[in-house]
């Protein structure tokens, strides 16, 4: 038998006899065989390994030394440690306090970024299974011929089928596997080494992305590229509580779309609700514009405990770890269906539907496991239209009297607050309750990331995350939102128009609001920032938790972002990529910028489309509420490609910064290509990793690190006149850096020339030329000709 | 409510911890030993209010008769501007914890290096990372914190207080200063 398996070949042959030999049960696997129909030569760096790109990444080091933030005094990875690293001291192994802050940032950073691949694996083979290795790429029909600029980048190569991308997952699980065995102790033991590779996690993370968002795009008919994809509901608000409902949770999809296939099948659309959160509810919406998003991950404990759900399907990433006491509480069955997110439940994989189902509504069982997505369709639904009667929407939140009785438990001890990520003032809110006054609870749910960290440490027993919820039921039961699906790719035709004025600096830039819920205030301070830049006229563009997040505000006129502001990937559009995967699409816009609209060659030339993007496109990246290991590593790809990064307050504890020095001259100097002469380009982007204290401070930061050494002067006003306008009113006063952003005459927008002329004049200005900025010699073009 | 534990329960520093403030008398004296103090004020500062008197008017207070230039950090300035009182620098958190662990940089002013950062106002954790930061990297540097809660990582802060503690404690050290 010969089966044809992605791109590789498997021969099977049950008996053989020849002149040699008699073979039984023969099996042979050709790897892969190479369609080659791309004719764009081969660039430098095809397949980068650990080192490849490590001048590169030690250019940007340069510029941006990291400023780190020692989480832990300490090393305890290996048992001679404890080792304390304060100081100048050095572990038992010799490693120094700033190589062991890489290397955990590292450490984060590979498993950001394997988590990604893992996904993309399990994701691409489900795929492969259920459409063949022949199924063939389709992101966005004829206007996208880019499909993958990652893949064309970093591995060089063009993927047509489904089966391609398996090579570019076998290289990145390579790359990783390298990368972890770094952080072994006596391995690696300079800091900058370390942050070299925690860009390579990074650009890794982005390839192992894009393949996992394509593949699903491709298989799943998500929207492709499509400026106006459908608006879905989001929020706690839009489920009718009446019918049983579904939650699904977590960042790998099939299981969620078996079961709206199962619903669909069958005719039961109208009879269930499917609801989600986190990034499988983004792509579930992206499959079925009919299925619901709850809110972004910080909404578990919330949407559980009130009772709504019947069942819930977790798969796998930012599921919280007690989900199965969690749903057991309110007499929901959980089923998981990821081999990485077994729960300790048992394995009815190869049970049947009628037996697990039975199980389920006897109630003989809470939990299963069923790795078969198929097999969670019909078993997730059968069981909830079963149970749905009998639980009866059981909640675990307090009445109204419960609640003012648990209050009154309350000491004051203030440990709650102690234990709060935000600090928020609990204890003074719960006092009040305990009087009946439900306000100081009703604000602190706006605020509050859902962490439950309050009730583990109340010493009373208090469910202080559940009071906090009971008191804002109101507010929960008004959460009614929508929000545009993510329509995945950035077309090539988008790419052709806008890529003119993003390089010039007349389209401001491109700001993408991307990652976690760990919000310092909450879901709204991320709403307002992307309608703040949408207004302006920059391209933004949102991903993941931060996408639900942007949606959940309305403004005076009663209208979600996204439904204020186009979809487009124009001035003003609010671009909704998709889950955490489709942040891919943000990067390889960057990356077609350089190779469409500059027709820089693509294939295999990291280092070139980098230097590109780091010096023309003004894109800057914000993390609002980062929290997890991913979001370090997505972080880290666009640190790679020279795209900075800001993130909120608890971004300091990544461990360590990436900040530029305005104030020191010579780490700004720039090749200008024209004349080969280092010329001074400005501090710009000023920072590579940036954590802002407040959302005031994140913004005009965002501002500033838009500018880039190429912008014209035109384009330079409109940046200018953004950051001054933004520092004025968020800050207070002038910005005292401007003469430093202010390269010519020109470049001073009209309307601010008397306040920035008076500036320059103190400082005693003067001009300087605006260069051709490259930090690659080879880009020189003089030489070339000489 | 323990003194000298992390204010943020979990955030457990190293073998070297913040040495106590315990009366005004001690913050004055680091102060006044101190040759280039620089003062760093978070957006906490605008928002906390002392037996009817806004931290920042204190804070204003003390830099004046310390002569002691100030940062002001994210959206702090405007409040300072509407007091009469002009920051040293307009700076990010991060941006001046980064400076302060340069050797070779000369001060705002172009001068001399600090030798004393004093802290206040900022979300906890982010200076909590800061202070650490600074403990590690910028060993010539020391610090201390204004916040009424302790802070590990500073070389001194105040322990974990109410706020009529603290408010005493602030007001004796600017009355000190003006000594």
């Amino acid at each position: 038998m010969v089966e044809l398996r992605g791109n590789s070949v498997n021969v099977n042959i049950k008996e053989l006899n020849s002149d040699i030999a008699h073979f039984r049960d023969l099996s042979i696997t050709i790897g892969a065989i190479t369609k080659e129909t791309w004719v764009e030569p081969m660039g430098p760096t095809p397949y980068p390994s650990l080192t490849t790109l490590r001048s590169w990444d030690l250019k940007l080091l340069e510029r941006y030394k990291p400023f780190y933030l020692p989480f832990c005094d300490l090393c305890c990875l290996c048992t001679y440690g404890k080792c304390d690293l304060t100081g100048n001291k050095l572990g038992a192994c010799g490693i120094s306090m700033a190589a062991q802050q890489s290397r955990t940032v590292l450490l984060a950073a590979c498993i950001g970024a394997s988590t990604h691949t893992a996904h993309a694996r399990d994701l691409l083979t489900h795929l492969i299974e259920r459409y063949g290795g022949d199924h063939p790429i389709n992101v966005g029909e004829l206007n996208v011929d880019i499909e993958a600029p990652l893949t064309r980048l970093v591995c060089g190569i063009k993927p047509v089928n489904l089966g391609d991308f398996e090579e570019v997952l076998d290289y990145c699980e390579k790359q990783l596997t390298q990368l972890l065995s770094v952080t072994h102790t006596g391995q690696e033991g300079n800091n900058l080494d370390f942050e070299s590779k925690v860009f390579h996690a990074g650009m890794i993370d982005h390839v192992g992305m894009e393949v996992a968002d394509i593949a699903q795009i491709s298989a799943l008919g998500f929207p492709k590229s499509d400026p106006e994809a459908s608006l879905a509901d989001l929020g706690l608000g839009t489920v009718d509580i009446k019918k049983p409902v579904i939650l699904v949770i977590g960042h790998n999809v099939p299981p969620a779309t078996e079961i709206i296939d199962y619903l669909k099948t069958r005719d039961l659309m109208s009879e269930a609700e499917v609801t989600g959160i986190c990034c499988t509810a983004l792509d579930m919406t992206r499959y079925s514009p009919k299925a619901k998003i709850i809110g972004p991950i910080s909404w578990q404990l919330r949407y559980v405990r009130s009772g709504v759900p019947d069942v819930i399907v977790i798969d796998e990433q930012c599921v919280r770890a007690d989900i199965l006491q969690e749903a057991q509480h309110i007499h929901a069955p959980l089923i998981a269906t990821s081999g990485k997110n077994c729960c300790g439940l048992p394995d009815r994989t190869h049970d049947l539907p009628d037996e697990i189902v039975a199980d389920f509504v006897s109630g003989k069982i809470t939990g299963a496991l069923i790795l078969d997505p198929v097999k969670v369709g019909e078993v997730a639904v059968r069981t909830a239209l079963a149970i749905a009667p009998k639980r009866k929407k059981h909640k675990l939140l307090p009445t109204h009297d419960e609640l003012i009785k648990l209050a009154k438990k309350c000491t004051g001890c203030v440990l709650c607050r102690r234990a709060c990520p935000n600090d928020l003032p609990i204890s003074y809110a719960v006092k009040a309750a305990a009087q009946g006054n439900m306000s100081g609870l009703d604000e602190l749910y706006d605020d509050c990331v859902g962490c439950g960290r309050c009730e583990s440490a109340c010493p009373q027993k208090i469910p202080v995350h559940s009071i906090i919820v009971a008191a804002a039921e109101k507010k929960t039961r008004d959460e009614s939102y929508r929000i545009r699906t993510g329509r995945g790719a950035i077309q090539d035709i988008e790419i052709r128009k806008v890529g003119g004025p993003i390089v010039l600096g007349e389209i401001p830039g491109i700001v993408a609001f991307v990652g976690c819920a760990n919000f310092p205030k909450g879901s709204r301070e991320v709403a307002e920032m992307c309608m703040e830049f949408a207004r302006r006229r920059y391209i933004v563009c949102t991903s993941g938790c931060s996408a639900i997040s942007a949606g959940m505000y309305r403004n005076e006129e009663g209208k979600t972002a996204y439904e204020m502001y186009p979809g487009a990937f124009e001035a003003g559009g609010i671009v909704n990529v998709g889950s955490c995967v489709s942040n891919a699409h943000i990067s390889g816009a960057a990356i077609k910028i350089a190779s469409i609209f500059a027709r820089r060659p693509l294939r295999g030339n990291y280092e070139e489309i980098a230097d590109y993007v780091y010096n023309r496109v003004g894109a800057v990246g914000v993390a609002w509420g980062a929290m997890s290991q991913k979001a370090a590593s997505i972080a880290a790809g666009f640190w790679r490609l020279g795209i900075p990064v800001v993130v909120g307050p608890h971004g300091t504890k990544y461990r360590r910064m990436l900040l530029g020095r305005s104030d020191k001259e010579q780490d700004w100097y720039v090749y200008d290509a024209r004349t080969g002469e280092k010329v001074y380009g400005g501090p710009v982007p000023e920072h590579l990793f940036f954590a802002a204290e407040t959302k005031e401070e994140a913004m005009v930061m965002v501002a500033k690190l838009t500018m880039r050494p190429n912008d014209t002067s035109k384009g330079r006003a409109i940046k200018l006149t953004n950051y001054i306008d933004l520092h004025k009113r968020l800050i207070g006063g002038m910005p005292r850096d401007v003469h430093l952003l202010v390269r010519k005459q020109a470049d001073i927008p009209l309307t601010m020339k008397e306040d920035i002329e008076k500036i320059l004049k103190e400082v005693e200005w003067t001009e300087h030329e605006i260069p051709d900025p490259t930090l690659l010699s080879r880009m020189i073009r003089k030489s070339k000709e000489a | 409510m323990p003194l000298a534990e992390s204010w943020q329960t979990a955030e457990i520093p190293g073998p070297k911890k913040a040495s106590l403030i315990i009366k005004p008398d001690i913050a004055d004296a680091i102060i006044r030993r101190a040759k280039r103090p620089i003062m760093i004020v978070g957006y906490g500062a605008v928002e906390y209010e002392v037996e009817g008197i806004k931290l920042i008017e204190c804070l204003i207070e003390l830099a004046n008769k310390g002569k002691i230039p100030v940062v002001v950090t994210a959206s702090t300035a405007r409040e300072f501007l509407n007091r009469g009182f002009s920051p040293a620098a307009l700076m990010p958190a991060v941006d001046i914890g980064n400076r302060l662990t340069d050797p070779a940089w000369k001060g705002l002013d172009g001068k001399e290096s600090y030798d004393l950062a004093i802290f206040v106002g900022l979300p906890y954790s982010m200076e909590w990372t800061i202070l650490s930061g600074l403990k590690h990297f910028a060993p010539s540097l020391k610090t201390m914190t204004l916040d009424c809660v302790y802070q590990p990582n500073a070389s001194w802060s105040f322990p974990n207080s109410t706020i009529k503690d603290w408010a005493a404690n602030l007001k004796g050290i600017v009355e000190n200063l003006g000594k």
